[in-house]
């Protein structure tokens, strides 16, 4: 069986949380126990529903504000597949939590309330998702139940929304009308809008095509430790761990060691002591090789045929998370695989208007949850992929030398 | 190729355990003998053999442990050869003169917090890696899969850092540790069916058995090692159960059960409708944020 892992996105109180509370009521994965829980917290309001959204916030202050903070990861599987559920916050304050969330994701669903259609942070979390390269995106037009299940309100928001997609050019684009209050095509198909003739949500999510995401060309393995028993018996036994994060790798290939450049071919590879002919991304596995390298964590193994690209002077787009703000010359730790170096900024090309997608240039500093092309010069050279080809090998952080925060997220585009 | 979810959560966990060894000078596995830390060290195992664990295994045992958690966790450890260090609730108890609680449904399961925190100081460990799973309750299913804490082993929800792809920070302050959790992912069930296809031995308490216990509120509490203190509207009985998690005598019930095989015991927790925790554990019903708080306190 196979493992998706989605996110929910979208403006505050556009129902994110209530579509989670509502998938996982509706497939039964919700446990007694679990449920008689959020019965009893669900008294304190008005209506006396039930509310599904406290499924997902389960933090006291997320339950006081009736908000969410930080995202919460929910588990529930059917008979075809097994599901990774994000539910991410909406608030703008909260963004960079929501990067967390979909740094992983091969699915987005943006939600988008009926009534107001689509909102600035809709626009932003649907950047965001292009940015950090989800192939797949759901706009669930949700609160249907508010508009009297128009259709027409429903194809106004599609059209508008495929103007905006077609500028961040997302892959896939679905789209659904939905009540996740009601429950109208979650996981039932809704009664009040017989013009839906498409999936609900879950039979989308079921049989979505996850495969083809998967870079299986480029073979890396950035080096996490190096086994070295050192007993009498193991006297020579030097073995590179780590996990393949792209591509695969057999016995007998050509590898290159970044940064340093030398090659070698491979002796071996093993998991839990079993040695296998090959292994693909994404298994953890032990590497040797035929000849004595100098390698050590923070190193990358790449099959020769296929080079990354080795630099000092790097472009990216930056999410920046941090309160402090980001500015041409300042110095950083940036981490991209397992290698880390010192970095400063050289430039910040242009800041990205979050609305319009417009390109701001001239822009001096960035501020908490701006997104921005910019440019960085490392200490020593880092390999990687352009993060749109290869989002293990061109995704890299960047940390606070003196808080030790990570505060930016980058996707690597190339050299500058 | 295509990967099975269990070998995708599998090599994710051990991917977080190198991390750890790649990152941290003084890390830790806390080890509980139950079942999510029993998948720890096979995790561990296929992570770092045929070297040695960059870490040692350290128990915090509260003095109210199954008897049969703990020779399943000295056994263990003789059998892989790895260094086992052992921490007392009772002598932070004595040495701190901390107050006991007493009563009907005392547990020490708190009082741990202190042990682990002291514990923490003596090794200078940076990192404690321990088997907590999202899916287990609503305020773990927030938590980074690093998770910073301040010297007081304190988790503040709204400050955590962002945590992007699988690039995981581990940089902090002196004083300062990082709680790990590899199997954050991993539901109840993955847990179970990763043990069954792995062939992992698990201690006897797991499947169905003849036991002594009493009833109380409701729930099935051992009588074993006379942690529980039978009371005069508690009813003692003879039933055939099995525990479903196994962690402190004085706070973990038994479930009636005839499984006594693990696919009978897989069978049974499909077709269950309570969680985990609401069926055994008797801590985290004391309030509505109960983990939250003990959390931000500095408990796993
Ligand atoms: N009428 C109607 N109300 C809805 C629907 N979906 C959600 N709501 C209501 O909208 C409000 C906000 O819902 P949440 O699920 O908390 O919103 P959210 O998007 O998770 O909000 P944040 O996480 O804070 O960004 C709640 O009062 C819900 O009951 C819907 O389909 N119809
Ligand atoms: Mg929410």
């Amino acid at each position: 069986m196979d493992l998706l892992r989605f996110i929910t996105a979208g403006s505050v109180d556009d129902g994110k949380s209530t579509l989670i509370g509502r998938l996982l009521y509706d497939s039964k994965s919700i446990l007694a126990d679990q449920l008689e829980a959020i019965e009893r917290a669900s008294k304190s309001r008005d209506d006396g529903e039930i509310d599904l959204a406290l499924l997902t916030d389960g933090l006291r202050s997320e339950r006081e504000q009736g908000i969410t903070i930080d995202v919460a990861y929910r588990y529930f599987q059917t008979p075809v597949r097994k599901f990774i559920i994000v539910d991410a916050p909406g608030h703008i304050q909260y963004t960079r939590n929501m990067v967390t969330g979909a740094s992983n994701c091969q699915l987005a669903i943006v939600l988008v309330d009926a009534r107001h259609g689509v909102a600035e942070q809709t626009r932003r979390h649907s950047l965001i998702a292009s940015l950090l390269g989800i192939p797949h995106i759901v706009v669930a037009i949700n609160k249907m139940d508010l508009v009297d299940y128009s259709q027409d309100v429903f194809s106004d928001i599609c059209i508008h929304y495929a103007e905006l997609a077609q500028k961040l050019n997302v892959k896939h684009v679905t789209y659904i009308p939905m009540s996740a209050l009601n429950g109208d095509n979650v996981v039932d198909r809704s009664e009040s809008m017989p013009w839906y003739e498409g999936q609900t949500l879950l039979e989308h999510l079921e049989t979505v095509e996850i495969a083809d995401d998967v870079n299986l060309t480029q073979g890396r393995f950035p080096v996490q430790y190096v086994i070295r028993p050192q007993t009498p018996e193991l006297h020579d036994y030097r073995g590179y761990a780590g996990k393949i994060t792209s591509g695969q790798f057999r016995k007998g290939d050509a590898i290159t060691v970044f940064p340093s450049g030398e090659t070698s071919t491979i002796d071996a590879i093993e998991i839990a002591e079993t040695h296998l002919d090959e292994a693909a991304t994404p298994m953890s596995v032990v590497l040797h090789l035929a000849t004595d390298v100098d390698i050590s964590r923070g190193d990358l193994i790449v099959r020769s045929d296929s080079q990354p690209l080795s630099s000092q002077t790097v472009e990216a787009m930056l999410c920046w998370m941090d309160s402090k703000e980001f500015k041409v010359g300042n110095k950083y730790v940036l981490q991209v695989g397992t290698f880390r170096t010192r970095c400063s900024v050289r430039e910040i090309a242009y800041q990205v208007n979050v609305n319009t997608y417009e390109q701001i240039e001239g822009v001096e500093q960035l501020r908490l949850n701006d997104l921005a092309k910019v440019v960085l010069r490392t200490a020593q050279p880092i390999s990687f992929d352009p993060y749109a080809t290869n989002r293990a090998s061109g995704g890299a952080i960047l940390i606070d030398e003196t808080s030790n925060v990570t505060v930016g997220a980058l996707m690597l585009v190339g050299e500058a | 190729m295509k990967l099975d979810y269990l070998d995708q959560l599998e090599s994710e966990a051990i991917h977080i355990m190198r991390e750890v060894a790649g990152q941290f000078e003084r890390p830790a596995l806390l080890f509980s003998g139950g079942k999510d830390s029993i998948t720890l060290v096979h995790l561990a195992l296929k992570a770092f053999r045929p070297g040695k664990f960059p870490f040692p295994l350290v128990h915090i045992d509260t003095g109210h442990n199954f008897q049969e958690a703990l020779d399943y966790r000295d056994a263990m450890a003789e059998r892989i050869g790895e260094k086992l260090i052992v921490r007392y609730v009772e002598d932070t108890i004595r040495e701190k003169k901390l107050k006991e609680p007493t009563g009907r449904n005392a547990t020490r399961n708190g009082l741990q917090t202190f042990t682990l925190l002291d514990t923490i100081e003596e090794f200078e460990f940076d990192a404690c890696i321990g088997g907590a799973r999202r899916d287990e309750e609503k305020a773990r299913a927030k938590e980074r899969v690093f998770s910073v804490r301040d010297e007081f082993g304190s988790w503040d929800p709204k400050r955590q850092r962002p945590e992007l792809w699988n690039l995981y920070n581990g940089r902090i302050h002196k004083g300062e540790n990082v709680r790990v959790f590899p199997i954050s992912n991993w539901t109840e069930l993955d847990v179970w069916n990763y043990i069954r296809r792995e062939k992992i031995q698990l201690p006897s308490i797991y499947f169905s058995h003849d036991r002594e216990l009493l009833i109380r509120d409701g729930k099935l509490m051992a009588t074993a090692g006379g942690v529980i203190k039978p009371e005069a509207d508690d009813q003692l009985v003879t039933r055939r159960v099995r525990f479903r998690t196994v962690g402190d005598i004085s706070c973990t019930a038994a479930s009636e059960s005839m499984a006594d095989t693990l696919d009978a015991v897989i069978d049974e927790i499909q077709a269950t409708r309570i969680s985990e925790r609401g069926e055994t554990r008797m801590d985290d019903q004391l309030s509505e944020a109960a983990m939250e708080d003990r959390k931000k306190g500095g408990y796993f």
